[in-house]
């Protein structure tokens, strides 16, 4: 270990670079916006109002999505049927979706006029309301359910099969599985997903206001995007914006804390079937799962069909446009993240904080992100002219979290087991990377490509803030079809962009299972 | 011209080469025009691109909505590049923040599109000059004396329904908040939304100092506040709402682009709040005359003849019988409220906290 550490390794030089530049993107920007601002602010007890609101939904949320997840992740891991590889990768779609879109497949399901008190009335039973915390919880899990169901089960995945057969030659049952094998698994990644969706949570804005039924469902980004729009109150905005930072901050060490290391070993890459749980049961979580998520995306797919083969061609240009960003996004994730966590990987001492710092993004507003850019790039270049190329940027630096959750564990698993084969074979370097690493890695790789491609999609991002007219990507070409009362227009527009998103993320993904 | 390769960055127009986003200097145009005959071997496009580039162009901050194809923008840059031998070059995004940063620095030559709202801040800046219009001649149903900004369309704030699905409407805003509270209404939230706000000035202005208690009367009926108009009214043609709040040209859109009848505003007999668009002229500007000639492009009946179907908004300066057909069936309030940018900034925190007050009961 030591020899290693002492070894300037170029790649991991980077690592700290990136880490170093994602610490300008979020908390410089923060700076710049502040530095831009003319006076000192106080946050009044509104703003403390949305502090509270936005910390006890982001825990709830955390709560009930990874809550959810562990049966419906343990129940994927030990069931092999047709089609199963589609179902997950379907299930995935929601995290992905624009959230004006999911809002509206959500209250087709669970509206007014929804299926459920559609149903409900029929039974004679009085309508239940979805708006409210329920309502923001509710859409929370729908959007982060995937991800921590993807999380956990790749998690379970990655146990070496020679585990399962000593388990099975010890004739264990479910319960010494879930003690033996399976706990430790989620003490190792359960932290980390419970952090990434509370960070995720945190920056919510659209959809608490919209399901959370009034003004009192403000967060600290509606306050941030109130101080900008409403009071042109820069101070303000750092200032909130600082205190997001500080929360997710601490979210981030929190879990870092109690995160535990699973210590499963290494193995032979065997697939082994697995003989324990209850077959019915699984069954059930499944189905349950797979209505929750795939119900409202159904329904989407409803309302966009009609107008699919009439979309102006600008919503394509803007599709093309989108599908470039986000390949290059997802190349750059790659890019970034890679280093990232070798670098944190090889430092024993400042490791975890240079992890940290890959979470760091998700915890920044992009309000003040994309602000702070602007106020540092439009005394020297044309910001509009910069736009693609700053969205891809940025959109690397938001999916960097989901790569550095999805790469960090199963490296540190690679440098456990292979580390130190690797280090009597004099294996540094790139040959490292090259013969142990990216292979080893190819799973998540292209697991965090995948996402990293289809969040950009999804993502109206920071180009909202620098367009032009020309330079539309199909999120925003689908918000000005909304603007311009063509809902039906931009409902198709909604279901190019989820299919497309999909069908990036399937691709990347299943680029990381060639050979599997 | 529009390309569709994405990786252009800068627009294809033959003119507008790589120097584009640093050239407001003549030096550097002038290394363009060298350049640009370096290349002469690329042929006849290099040689049109390079007489192109000595049209002058007008810079216009304007919101999305403006730029996008369905917005009146691309139509009134064909027909003003018509008559000016200029090129109209957009720039979207939200108009005041942007300008706030950029100060003095600005590249803006006009600026289309900013609300009585935010005026008053914007005056402030200094950045603009007078519009040089003759603003009596306006068809406004209110009298307009700034100097510094020039309506070009307006509207009023209204609570839109389908009127297959509602049938008892309120005919005033106290026989709405009277009213049954199952008629569910969806707004915007006016920390976020210029309609949002409209909707609370409206109702300062109905109900003067007692709009904390009105404010308690429509909170049981809102079914929810979104962040803009786009998700409110989304919810409401997907069957959520019973109401929502939107404008009294609303109904035009259905009317002319979908032959739907179904769609009405309900008039309220108290009035309704008057909202409008502007345009002003930036003094900085290196294209004084080009914006002159811009501004009085605005007032012509070539550019208020595009504003009724590409804006769904009245034209500032129409007269009623030259709009199109669906506008003439709109139902119209008699009364009109409104507060100037001055009585708007002094009201608006108080009132803010009276809402929040109300709604968080």
């Amino acid at each position: 270990m030591a020899a290693r550490i002492q070894q300037v390794n170029p790649f991991a030089l980077m690592g700290w670079l990136v880490g170093a530049g994602l610490l300008f993107l979020t908390l410089g920007t923060i700076g710049a916006v502040a530095w831009r601002a003319e006076d000192i602010s106080a946050l009044g007890a509104r703003d403390w109002a949305a502090v509270r609101f936005t910390l006890l939904q982001a825990v709830l949320s955390a709560v009930l999505s990874v809550v959810f997840a562990i049966p419906v992740a343990r129940a994927l891991a030990r069931r092999r049927f047709r089609g199963r590889r589609v179902l997950i990768t379907l299930l995935g779609a929601p995290f992905i979706l624009p959230v004006i879109v999911a809002v509206l497949g959500l209250l087709a399901v669970f509206g007014r006029a929804g299926i459920l008190n559609t149903a409900l009335g029929w039974l004679g039973l009085g309508p239940v309301s979805i708006y409210g915390m329920q309502g923001v919880l509710l859409a929370h899990v729908f959007f982060n359910l995937p991800l921590a169901v993807r999380l956990i089960l790749q998690a379970l995945q990655e146990v070496p099969a020679e585990r399962w057969r000593l388990a099975a030659s010890l004739g264990m049952g479910s319960g010494q599985i879930f003690r033996h094998i399976e706990l430790r698994v989620l003490l190792n990644v359960v932290p980390g997903a419970l952090m990434v969706i509370f960070l995720i949570c945190t920056t919510s804005f659209a959809v608490a206001l919209a399901l959370g039924g009034g003004p009192g469902a403000t967060t600290i980004e509606l306050a941030i995007y109130q101080a900008f729009r409403f009071d042109f109150d820069l101070s303000k905005a750092a200032l909130l914006g600082l205190i997001q930072f500080a929360i997710c901050a601490g979210a981030g060490l929190f879990a870092l804390w109690i995160s535990a290391p699973s210590g499963l070993g290494g193995g032979l890459d065997r697939d082994v079937p697995r003989w324990d749980g209850m077959a019915g049961l699984d069954a059930l979580w499944i189905i349950a799962a797979a209505l929750f998520l795939l119900v409202p995306l159904g329904l989407i797919v409803g309302l966009g069909l009609p107008k699919v083969t009439t979309m102006g061609a600008n919503v394509w240009f803007a599709a093309g446009r989108s599908l470039w960003v986000a390949v290059g996004s997802a190349v750059l994730t790659l890019v970034l993240a890679l280093p990232l966590v070798i670098a944190a990987q090889r430092s024993a001492r400042y490791g975890p904080a240079l992890e940290s710092a890959g979470y760091l993004s998700i915890a920044a507003s992009p309000l003040v992100i994309g602000t702070g850019l602007f106020i540092l790039v439009y005394r020297w270049a044309d910001p509009v002219a910069l736009a693609l190329p700053i969205t891809m940027l940025v959109n690397a630096a938001m999916s960097l979290p989901f790569a550095v959750r999805a790469l960090s564990p199963a490296l540190g698993q690679v440098e456990t087991t292979y580390g130190r084969l690797a280090d009597t074979l004099g294996m540094t370097g790139w040959a490292r990377i090259r013969l142990l690493i990216l292979p080893r890695l190819r799973r998540p790789i292209g697991f965090a490509m995948g996402l990293a491609a289809a969040l950009s999609m999804g993502d109206l991002g920071v180009i909202a803030l620098f367009s032009d007219p020309e330079t539309t990507t199909l999120p925003l070409e689908m918000y000005r079809l909304m603007a311009a009362y063509r809902m039906d227009d931009a409902y198709a527009a909604a279901l190019l962009l989820l299919t497309m998103s999909l069908a990036l993320f399937w691709a990347f993904d299943q680029g990381g299972r060639v050979g599997d | 011209m529009r390309s569709a390769n994405p990786l252009n960055l800068n627009r294809l127009r033959p003119a507008e080469g790589r120097f584009e986003m640093i050239s407001s200097h003549n030096s550097v145009r002038r290394l363009e025009m060298k350049m640009k005959t370096a290349f002469l071997s690329v042929g006849l496009i290099t040689l049109a691109g390079a007489a192109y580039a000595e049209t002058p162009e007008l810079t216009i901050y304007a919101p999305d909505y403006f730029t996008s194809e369905w917005g009146p923008g691309p139509k009134i840059e064909a027909a003003f590049e018509a008559q000016c031998d200029c090129d109209v070059k957009y720039l979207a995004g939200d108009l005041l923040p942007r300008l706030l940063l950029e100060g003095e620095r600005t590249k803006a030559d006009i600026v289309i599109g900013l609300n009585t709202d935010v005026t008053k801040k914007a005056r402030e800046t200094g950045l603009f000059v007078p519009h040089g219009q003759d603003t009596s001649a306006l068809t406004l149903p209110i009298a307009w004396e700034d100097e510094v900004f020039l309506p070009f369309n307006w509207g009023h704030t209204a609570f839109v329904y389908d009127n297959t699905r509602l049938t008892d409407v309120p005919a005033s805003f106290d026989a709405f908040l009277n009213g049954s509270d199952d008629v569910k209404v969806v707004l915007q939230d006016p920390r976020s939304s210029i309609s949002g706000l409209a909707l609370m000035l409206w109702m300062r202005a109905v109900y003067g100092d007692e709009v904390e208690q009105a404010f308690e009367k429509l909170a049981p009926k809102v079914l929810t506040v979104t962040g803009g108009w786009s998700e409110s009214y989304g919810m409401f043609t997907s069957g959520e709402a019973d109401m929502v709040l939107s404008y009294t040209t609303s109904p035009a859109y259905h009317i002319i682009a979908e032959d739907d009848r179904t769609k009405s505003a309900a008039i309220f007999e108290e009035g309704h709040y008057f909202m409008t668009e502007l345009v002003g002229r930036v003094g900085s500007s290196d294209q004084p005359e080009l914006a002159a000639q811009f501004m009085d492009f605005v007032l012509s009946e070539t550019f208020q003849g595009m504003i009724a179907t590409a804006n769904w908004s009245f034209p500032a300066k129409l007269e009623r019988d030259k709009l199109p057909d669906g506008f003439k069936e709109l139902a119209l309030p008699d009364t009109v409220l409104f507060y100037n940018e001055d009585e708007a900034a002094a009201l608006r925190d108080d009132t803010l906290d009276a809402w929040l007050r109300a709604f968080s009961k």
